[in-house]
């Protein structure tokens, strides 16, 4: 399981859960943890959170601590914010805030395959077909950006090499010309595997306006 | 989950064109990019099970395998798929005619693998229930079933090329063209895909420079400066195209 691969493909009960089940009840904590700005109530909602990914979810306590360390020193800094600025009930509240919807959204993450978060995504936006938009492109852009990101720093990281390997002493000034040209290449082809693969088969809806 | 709104992917297909599988047709076909003409009045009948093409780099044989699923259309004359112009039936020429890319990081779009092989099929709007049918065989057929779950970018090259093949497969299409699908891969991956394209039913065009992949080919054109410049059973072909290399 990585940052950008989240899903744990082990039998929990929140993996037969409904995606939008989970995004809403994601939607309804965030709602609840800033409309009742306790202490106690983001506590136990940290509790809950950390059970259901346990329990729920499967996750082993390495796997939840891994999704809290890439924000941690985030965390951190807000709380000496807050110490200086405020007092440390405050900052505890807010750490305990970001640190529960982290969690909680690498739980609806670690549970839901991508193709049924963005089902849910183009669910939210089919009313928009009214005006035109077609949310199905939508949904493919979210899963494509999932996909392409470890693959252009994949790219970044092969550039960099073969520029140091050739004695470059300011890689990143010189990774951004070659990377963006590797990116177009790439742009490109996927375009045109887009099209081989049948992306443009279905027809753009017409706008209200246009409808006879 | 019940939608108000009845999504378009949802609906059944309709193919409008369901014809018999005869013959890819080249008539009198140029194109160019700009100012610079990459194939020049090619005229040929491809009806063979397997057909290789061989050529130098930048010869024009890229661009021929995009013609035949409408990737790129004639600058002049005509491409025919089954009696079908490309250039006024492109969505029914591109679900009879599949194509896999050399670079299959560029062919594979979704995160994780099952994603990825399903794409087509929902662009195709196949019923979910047959979508994860056919995803499942077609994995289970490629030796990808343990990764269903698996993001796409941790697997081995040997396996996207496997996973973009098994994307356009599960297409089910009446003919698969492939563009160079081994030149980035070690020999054990290069023999796999050997003998994924030894055993398809369908028919198959492979642009190569791995002239091995060629052994039991019907026919092998060679292209050179935009045009075909040999034609015929692969022995004589390749073996005129070496000692003119040489």
């Amino acid at each position: 399981m990585t940052l950008l691969a989240l899903y744990s493909p082990r039998p929990g009960a929140l993996h037969r859960t409904p995606a939008g089940w989970k995004l809403a009840a994601l939607a309804g904590l965030s709602v609840l943890l800033f409309a009742v700005p306790e202490l106690p109530v983001a506590a136990t909602a940290l509790a809950v959170v950390v059970l259901l990914a346990l329990a729920g979810a499967r996750l082993t306590a390495r796997q939840v601590l891994a999704q809290v360390r890439p924000v941690w020193l985030w965390l951190a800094g807000l709380l000496a914010f807050h110490l200086v600025v405020t007092d440390l009930a405050t900052g505890a509240l807010a750490v305990l805030r970001l640190a529960t919807l982290v969690l909680a959204a690498a739980v609806v993450t670690a549970t839901s395959r991508v193709a049924e978060l963005v089902a849910v995504i183009e669910w939210l936006l089919a009313p928009l077909r009214l005006v035109g938009v077609r949310p199905g492109r939508i949904g493919l852009a979210i899963a494509m950006t999932l996909r392409f990101i470890p693959l252009v720093a994949e790219r970044a990281g092969r550039i960099r090499e073969a520029q140091a390997a050739r004695g470059a002493t300011r890689p990143l000034f010189l990774l951004l010309v070659p990377l963006l040209v590797q990116v177009l290449q790439l742009a490109h082809t996927t375009a045109e595997a887009l099209d081989a693969r049948g992306a443009d088969d279905e027809a753009p809806p017409r706008p209200f306006w246009r409808r006879s | 989950m019940a939608r108000p709104w009845r999504r378009a992917a949802d609906r059944p297909a309709q193919d409008d064109a369901v014809l018999p599988r005869t013959a890819v047709e080249l008539v009198g076909v140029t194109h160019s990019y700009g100012d610079r003409t990459v194939l020049r009045d090619v005229s040929v009948v491809l009806a063979e099970h397997r057909v290789g093409v061989i050529g130098s780099n930048g010869s024009g044989k890229s661009t021929f395998a995009r013609l035949l699923n409408g990737l790129v259309l004639p600058t002049a004359g005509r491409v025919l798929v089954d009696g079908l112009d490309t250039a006024e039936h492109l969505r029914a020429v591109r679900r009879r005619v599949g194509f896999v890319f050399q670079d299959p990081d560029a062919q594979i779009v979704h995160p994780t693998v099952a994603e990825d092989v399903a794409f087509g099929l929902h662009n195709q709007r196949v019923p979910a229930a047959e979508r994860e049918q056919r995803v499942a065989e077609v994995l289970a057929r490629y030796g990808l079933a343990g990764h269903a779950d698996h993001p796409a970018h941790l697997l081995s090259g040997g396996q996207k090329q496997l996973l973009a093949i098994a994307g356009v497969l599960v297409m089910r299409p009446a003919r698969v063209v492939f563009d160079e699908p081994t030149t980035l891969l070690d020999l054990a991956n290069r023999r796999r895909v050997a003998r994924v394209v030894e055993e398809l039913e369908q028919d198959v065009l492979v642009v190569t420079h791995d002239l091995d992949l060629l052994a039991g080919f019907d026919r092998v054109l060679v292209v050179e400066d935009g045009r075909v410049v040999a034609d015929g059973a692969p022995g004589e072909t390749v073996g005129w195209y070496v000692a003119r290399m040489s």
